[in-house]
């Protein structure tokens, strides 16, 4: 017991970059995958192509991959080639790699609206922006929280990758102190970390899905 | 009060429909329509289906475009085609102005399954036509009363009858004030024994002279309701009449054929 409080400082601290890790790339990589979502159904055709072209390339290469990419080749592109610091190129990566899983998380939403709410919409005069805003979006919130839940707890799981750059999260933090002391508690301690934080999840979205329940369709 | 309503309807047809054709594929499903509805008519479209009733009525307020042929509401041009076939269509603003002036109600009844009863009717005047929420509900809970579902402001969709439903969804098109109703089937989706309460409302609008065009195979409504009947069949008209004409002696063989299979 006393041997885990030693060695819960350093954990926390790992777990502090995790959530950052988590918290930020989720803040922005959900309304980006609306966005991307948004053009991916729109009638731009070419916008649409280039969109589904860009999920294929985040989700068809491994996202360590993708950071490896931005942290160490970035620099040497030309144009758009930019230096950053070991967490901003983290955050850049996961925000592009899970805005391409969460689009096609909304499109799937999107897509499951039937016709008959957009024509109801159009002849009451509501605009397509007005459709989307008003109507649909709305209930595709309520469709799409069981795989944005999933999707969202992978991300949790996931943020253990930023150790290629050398970044002390979670379990970098607890295998460091497992090659330290020979012993495999921080790891289990590390796992009792996680399913807290997925716990708490868990409960969030389970939170949303019941408030979304006030209506059946 | 008729005669001035009938002087109008000289003036200005509320719905003109010349010559509307439109194919889905190799299947031409209108083969060049032309209908004129006066302002209070009542105009009832009969016929089996896939005779293109439905798609009709969806060429007027531009759920369907058309491939040729032309379509004036109360006057102004919603499409036109020049002599070379090639049609074209009102501006995007315009065309949205136009197509406000007709209320729709579907046959799936289409409510917004996320939004209470009263939300539904109040939400196309809040952000269309960007009315203040103290104007708007007084009159969407007056509408609610008229279709007798005052009780039901607060209830989801879901929790309504099929029947109830579709008195909502009546309410809801004529939350926006149009000119010209279109029914389309309005209770083929309806157990038949909550058709009566919808139809009531029906008729209700019309003893108050709305401009209604109804898709229907309800053969009672036709010839009790409404001011002439319009038989479709195969993608034309095959005629329109007086509905104690048509339903008594119709002048058309495949009319009559249509009339007694469904009488």
């Amino acid at each position: 017991m006393d041997y885990i409080i030693e060695i819960l400082g350093p954990l926390l601290q790992g777990t502090a970059v995790t959530l950052q890790v988590f918290l930020l790339t989720l803040l922005l990589s959900v309304p980006l995958g609306l966005g991307l979502a948004l053009v991916r159904v729109s009638r731009f055709h070419l916008a649409s192509a280039m969109v589904n072209g860009y999920i294929w390339l985040m989700r068809g290469t491994p996202l360590m991959l993708q950071m490896l990419f931005i942290y160490f080749a970035l620099p040497f592109v030309p144009v758009i080639g930019v230096r950053l610091p070991d967490f901003p190129a983290a955050i850049v990566a996961f925000v592009l790699n899970y805005a391409a899983y969460y689009a096609e998380i909304f499109r799937a939403g999107i897509q499951s609206i039937e016709r008959g709410q957009y024509e109801a919409a159009r002849v009451l005069g509501l605009s397509y922006g007005q459709t989307m805003r008003r109507i649909v979006l709305p209930q595709v919130v309520k469709r799409i929280l069981p795989p944005m839940s999933n999707e969202t707890i992978t991300l949790v799981k996931d943020t253990s990758l930023i150790y290629v750059l050398a970044m002390n999260d979670l379990l970098r933090a607890a295998r460091g102190i497992v090659q330290r002391d020979f012993t495999t508690m921080p790891f289990v301690v590390a796992a009792a970390f996680y399913l807290l934080m997925t716990l708490v999840l868990t409960w969030g979205f389970h939170y949303l899905e019941k408030r979304h329940a006030v209506y059946d369709e | 009060m008729p005669s001035t309503t009938n002087e109008l309807a000289n003036v200005t047809p509320m719905i003109v429909a010349r010559d509307i054709r439109k194919r889905f594929g190799v299947v031409e499903v209108l083969k060049g329509v032309s209908l004129e509805i006066a302002k209070g008519d009542v105009v009832a479209v009969i016929g089996p289906s896939g005779s293109g009733k439905s798609t009709f009525l969806r060429c007027l307020n531009h759920l369907e475009t058309v491939d040729a042929g032309e379509v004036l509401i109360a006057g102004e041009t919603l499409v036109s085609s020049d002599a070379a076939g090639v049609c074209r269509y009102a501006p995007d603003a315009e065309l949205r102005r136009i197509c406000r002036r007709m209320g729709m109600v579907f046959q799936h009844f289409n409510l917004f399954p996320h939004l209470t009863v009263l939300q539904n009717i109040i939400e196309a005047p809040l952000t269309v036509k960007g009315l203040a929420r103290d104007a708007v509900v007084p009159k969407a809970e007056e509408l609610l009363r008229k279709v007798g579902l005052f009780d039901k402001c607060d209830s989801y969709p879901a929790r309504l009858s099929g029947g109830q439903k579709q008195r909502v969804a009546i309410a809801r098109a004529l939350a926006m004030e149009p000119d010209i109703m279109l029914f389309d089937e309005p209770t083929s989706a309806l157990d038949p024994e909550l058709t009566g309460e919808v139809l009531r409302s029906m008729r209700q609008l019309a003893d108050e002279h709305m401009t209604m065009l109804v898709v229907t195979h309800e053969m009672a409504f036709a010839r009790e309701v409404s001011s002439s009947v319009v038989f479709m069949d195969a993608g034309e008209i095959v005629e329109a009449r007086a509905p104690a004409e048509m339903f008594s002696s119709p002048a058309h063989p495949r009319t009559q054929a249509f009339l007694e299979h469904m009488l």
